[in-house]
């Protein structure tokens, strides 16, 4: 199954994969018009600065998912292909899963009745195409495709 | 699946473009693919760049940074970005003015003796204009005192640009009491870079009007002087039959490709191209000829005065070389790809650089002095004949089918003749035209080509719907080159496009219902031709009361930029694509669209589909009409009428 892959050394810290995420997840999915759409549309990948490192940070959508274990309403679920993904219906905003997840990845939306996360672009999966963060980056810091060595 | 672009059916050989991505060879369209996708930042204009503690970005979404390190928000950053990109395009055009006013000083003095006065009468009226004694005074000392007063026009302080005269009286003082006259051409354009310094100027409408204000010295200023010493020295255009596309370049001819703005080079070329030596050795290399072509502006410049036949518009100098049978490109400054040298390094093609200020990877320089202009030139033709031998016949593959035929060369001054005859040269019938509702009013169409959008399909698309609409399109620069290739500016095809009323104008009159007015500087000839308009009378007492628009539809240069910006503040309404990059800052946006109106009368409207842009255009048309009290569309029924027609088809 492929992953999302971060090589920091390439990452120049430019948040084009913030914005390709938040267009993706907007209701146009055009950027002059998402940036006024209500309620904005979010992104779900942040690029981190920390250790004198830059990088996106999204969902590494865990094998054993705490924030799956944790999540009272059964709003989140560990899908069979792969992606932890959220029933925003389900949620009932009660931010446990922001508590459990051990990177900090999951958000509360803007209104804060909810959370976000990624979902790695699973429409965009079933069209044949890789995520939009990684297909935004312009440095290839962020790759969609097989982990190599880490079997 | 095929990964090459798309371009207009019209716009031109879509064969060079597959052949292109075929061999491998770069073009703007695989760089472009190679970008993509573009930095959302940089296409909502969210990101500074202008002091260290940057760079900074602006988050369109989320809980990102509302403000830069220096407190700036999205409406001062994109307000400083947007007049530094009409200052890069004032600079530009008036530089070019610069030079060609200064080769006008050099010919006038004898330094330059391959250059003359041409058109002594157009030389009078700019000295009477300008108020230089012309009486009893040698012409060669006219056009000197022309030159050096011009000259100065760069270098002035205050008062008013001495061509902002021309503009209707309501308009100059609209100028004077806004604040936004422009007092010098160089000092506008320093005073934006200035402002646009960390910490100076951070109001975003006070930005923007200092950007008003270097607009309209490119405009009335550096452009206006290009254009008008450009016809001094070489001759005001008249109406020429030529050949516009790929086409033109000859199979068993020496290919000579001019490209880049300035006509002082250009123009050299012509000659030297038709000395009977150099013909003669072309005959010696197995060549049946010189075959002249232009690309981009210099094309338009030896078009409307020579007939040169044009190869193509911004994005076809890539093409040109791929034909395989350009001996030689010549460039000098602006719009100019520096991709095209390692390109030619496929070919036998020679590429020329000329101007000290455009150097370029892989070209060879050879720079262009006026004073020895014509030895110059005929070295420069000399290397492209001696190129011709290497020519690789297994490659040469021109598109010979995609040629159109057009007539170019109007102006504000022969249009007076066209419309009123020889003996009786007047605006009147125009304006008759207009006020009866044949015509709807006047669209000028303006700029670039873009590799973001299909090849040309801005231009010919929204001419053709203005055209239907009885709208009469002037066009310059690509977009004629654009409109041209599509046959729009052919005077008798082109008519089956044009609305009745404009069809029975243009058929009365002579002319194509798309007028092409030469260059980008040129676009000064759309403001005299309004003015002129204007002056006639009947219809209102400024530009903002005609019915008017202009239009960049495909612009990439920050020379659209300036040019957008002096439609708009001499109170023309002016609809841009792809919007300008300010599209994040909700302040400056509103401030370049209602903002403006309020001040200068005139604002911009961004519409990405041609079509429903020239609607735009017709709708202000049709409210400029009506605020004039004009009788409506002669041809269109009335709105009564048009609902009895629909309840008949109903039944």
């Amino acid at each position: 199954m492929k992953i999302l892959q971060i090589d920091i050394e390439r990452c120049l810290g430019c948040h084009s994969c913030e914005l390709a995420c938040a267009v993706e997840h907007s209701q146009s999915k055009e950027l002059s018009r998402a940036i006024n759409e209500s309620p904005p549309p979010g992104y779900r990948v942040n690029v981190i600065a920390g250790d004198g490192a830059v990088g996106p940070l999204q969902c590494r959508h865990c094998e054993d998912a705490p924030c799956v274990v944790v999540c009272p309403s059964g709003a989140l679920v560990k899908s069979e292909d792969g992606p932890v993904l959220l029933n925003h219906k389900l949620c009932v905003g009660c931010g446990l899963c922001l508590i459990a997840c051990p990177f900090g990845v999951i958000y509360s939306d803007v209104e804060g009745k909810a959370v976000i996360k990624c979902d790695l672009c699973s429409e965009r999966l079933v069209a044949g195409d890789d995520p939009a963060c990684a297909t935004a980056c312009p440095t290839k810091a962020l790759r969609f495709r097989e982990p190599e060595g880490l079997e | 699946m095929k990964n090459y672009p798309d371009t207009h059916p019209e716009a031109g050989p879509q064969e060079s473009i597959e052949k292109a991505f075929s061999c491998g060879l770069d073009t703007a369209w695989s760089r472009l693919k190679e970008q993509e996708p573009q930095c959302g930042f940089g296409t909502l204009g969210l990101c500074c760049r202008i002091c260290r503690m940057g760079p900074c970005r602006i988050d369109p979404f989320g809980d990102g940074p509302k403000e830069g390190v220096c407190g700036a928000t999205a409406d001062i950053i994109t307000a400083r970005n947007l007049i530094r990109m009409i200052a890069g395009g004032a600079a530009a055009h008036s530089d070019h003015g610069r030079d060609i006013a200064h080769s006008l000083l050099l010919a006038a003095r004898g330094d330059a003796t391959d250059y003359m006065i041409k058109d002594e009468g157009k030389l009078l009226s700019i000295a009477r204009e300008i108020g230089i004694e012309v009486t009893g005074k040698d012409i060669n000392k006219i056009a000197e005192e022309v030159a050096e007063k011009l000259l100065a026009e760069f270098g002035r302080q205050d008062g008013a640009l001495l061509f902002t005269r021309r503009a209707p009286e309501k308009r100059q003082k609209l100028w004077q009491d806004e604040g936004v006259i422009p007092r010098g051409i160089d000092r506008e354009i320093v005073e934006i870079m200035h402002r646009t310094l960390m910490g100076v100027d951070n109001d975003a409408e006070n930005l923007i009007r200092q950007g008003v204000r270097a607009s309209l010295g490119d405009g009335w200023g550096g452009s206006m002087i290009a254009t008008e010493l450009s016809d001094v020295l070489f001759k005001l255009p008249q109406p020429i039959r030529a050949q516009v596309n790929l086409g033109v370049l000859r199979k068993d001819e020496v290919n000579i490709v001019v490209h880049g703005h300035e006509p002082t080079l250009s123009e050299i070329i012509v000659a030297a191209a038709r000395d009977p030596e150099l013909l003669n050795l072309a005959e010696e290399k197995g060549a049946r000829g010189i075959n002249l072509a232009g690309i981009c502006c210099t094309a338009n410049e030896i078009l409307m005065r020579h007939g040169i036949p044009i190869a193509g518009n911004f994005l076809q100098q890539e093409l040109a070389i791929t034909t395989g049978a350009v001996e030689l490109m010549l460039v000098d400054v602006q719009c100019v790809m520096p991709s095209l040298g390692s390109l030619c390094q496929c070919f036998h093609t020679k590429l020329v650089s000329t101007s000290p200020k455009a150097k370029f990877p892989f070209a060879e320089h050879i720079e262009f002095k006026e004073k020895e202009a014509l030895a110059i030139g005929r070295s420069i033709v000399k290397m492209a004949i001696e190129n011709f031998p290497n020519r690789k016949r297994e490659r040469v593959a021109i598109p010979s089918e995609y040629i159109s035929e057009v007539v170019a060369g109007f102006t504000p001054e022969n249009t007076y003749q066209f419309l009123g005859g020889k003996y009786r040269a007047t605006y009147r019938p125009l304006n008759d035209a207009i006020i009866s509702g044949r015509i709807r009013g006047a669209a000028g169409l303006v700029g670039c080509n873009n590799a973001q959008m299909d090849h040309d399909s801005g231009h010919v698309e929204m001419a053709k719907e203005l055209i239907k609409n009885d709208v009469l399109v002037v066009a310059t620069g690509c977009s004629a080159i654009g409109a041209a290739k599509a046959g729009l500016l052919h005077p008798e095809d082109a008519l089956q496009y044009a609305g009745k009323g404009l069809r029975e104008v243009c058929q009365a009159v002579g002319i194509p219902p798309v007028l092409h007015l030469g260059s980008c500087v040129d676009c000064s000839r759309i403001l005299i031709t309004l003015c002129n308009i204007q002056k006639e009378g009947g219809l209102g007492d400024d530009l903002s009361d005609l019915p008017a628009a202009g239009a960049a539809p495909e612009w990439m240069s920050e020379k659209a930029v300036a040019i957008g910006f002096y439609f708009v503040s001499s109170g023309v309404q002016t609809l841009i694509s792809p919007s300008f990059p300010v599209d994040g800052a909700k302040g400056t946006l509103d401030l370049i669209t209602r903002g403006l109106e309020k001040i200068v009368g005139a604002g911009f409207e961004f519409e990405d589909n041609p079509v429903k842009g020239a609607h735009i255009i017709i709708d202000h048309l049709n409210r400029k009409r009506e605020a004039l009290k004009l009788a409506p569309m002669m041809y269109e029924l009335a709105p009564s009428a048009l609902t009895l027609k629909n309840k008949d088809v109903e039944k």
